[in-house]
């Protein structure tokens, strides 16, 4: 199965917090003033916090889930 | 400000905050003083709390800019070509940012000191003079207060207008990718981060 995940590029992050207001599901923070993280677990992809970053530090891209070997 | 349901706070609004600022240096330069808050209260959180709070939740400037790029649709929502977030140019203009505040800073030494009068006028982008005269005659602080105001106040104008640009052609807040305050907390973060 295939789902979509925000992914951040820590390095081009600009610590802005802009997804992190944006995000419908709150799950962004930005760790200790450096990047963005996101609680990948319960991201559900809809890609607002990428649409809304100025740094475009945020892609959303189709992962694999591997988990029990159900690729 | 947000697209979901979350709580409102206070500090949601202080994009008003950003217009009751250049409105009220518009009658009294005076009061461009009151930008200092927000060159010292983000320092503040990054020195001794090690965190971006003040951009994250409470910058008038990055509020104003997704309020009118994003609610009043003033934005092209385009992304901004990379290098304008990259380390060479926030540091970069870091580095001239900070030089025409010391620059600012020695105009004002030398009203200061009585080796220059006072000049009535702001300067926007560093080069174009724009009078300014109604918004000061006399005070009870010398002289040197107002030309720091009005070099302070042309200083916040001229960032806001490019954030405006930016925003209009790019992204909501691409202001905030190199925005010097926001590249001077990021990196003071990192620095504590790393200890
Ligand atoms: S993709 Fe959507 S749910 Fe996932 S972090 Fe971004 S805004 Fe939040
Ligand atoms: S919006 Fe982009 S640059 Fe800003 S904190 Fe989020 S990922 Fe970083
Ligand atoms: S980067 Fe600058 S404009 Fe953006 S939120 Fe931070 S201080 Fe405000």
């Amino acid at each position: 199965m295939a789902r979509r995940k925000a992914n951040v590029n820590e390095s081009s992050c600009v610590a802005c917090g802009v997804c992190a207001s944006q995000c419908p599901k709150g799950i962004i923070s930005i760790f200790k003033g450096c990047y963005a993280v996101i609680d990948t677990e319960s991201c559900v992809g809809c890609g607002i916090c990428a649409k809304a970053c100025p740094a475009n530090a945020i892609t959303v891209n189709e992962v694999q889930e591997v988990a029990n070997g159900s690729k | 400000m947000a697209a979901n349901n979350k709580k409102k706070h206070w500090y949601q609004y202080l994009w008003i905050w950003s217009i009751v600022y250049f409105s009220l240096g518009f009658f009294n330069i005076l009061f461009a003083w009151l930008g200092m808050l927000d060159f010292i209260i983000p320092l503040i959180f990054a020195i001794f709390g090690g965190n971006k709070w003040f951009c994250n939740n409470m910058c008038g400037r990055g509020q104003l800019f997704w309020v009118l790029g994003r609610n009043l649709k003033c934005s092209r929502q385009k992304p901004a070509p990379n290098w304008m977030s990259s380390k060479w140019f926030r540091y970069g203009f870091l580095a001239f940012f900070m030089t025409m505040f010391g620059n600012m800073i020695f105009q004002t030494y030398l009203v200061f000191s009585g080796a220059e009068s006072l000049r009535k006028a702001i300067k926007l982008f560093w080069t174009f003079k724009v009078p300014w005269k109604w918004a000061y005659s006399t005070s009870i602080f010398p002289d040197w207060v107002a030309q720091f105001s009005f070099g302070f106040y042309s200083l916040m104008l001229t960032s806001t207008l490019i954030g405006l640009i930016v925003m209009v052609l790019y992204k909501e807040r691409t202001w905030c990718s190199f925005c010097p305050m926001g590249t001077m907390t990021q990196g003071i973060c990192k620095l504590k981060a790393k200890k």
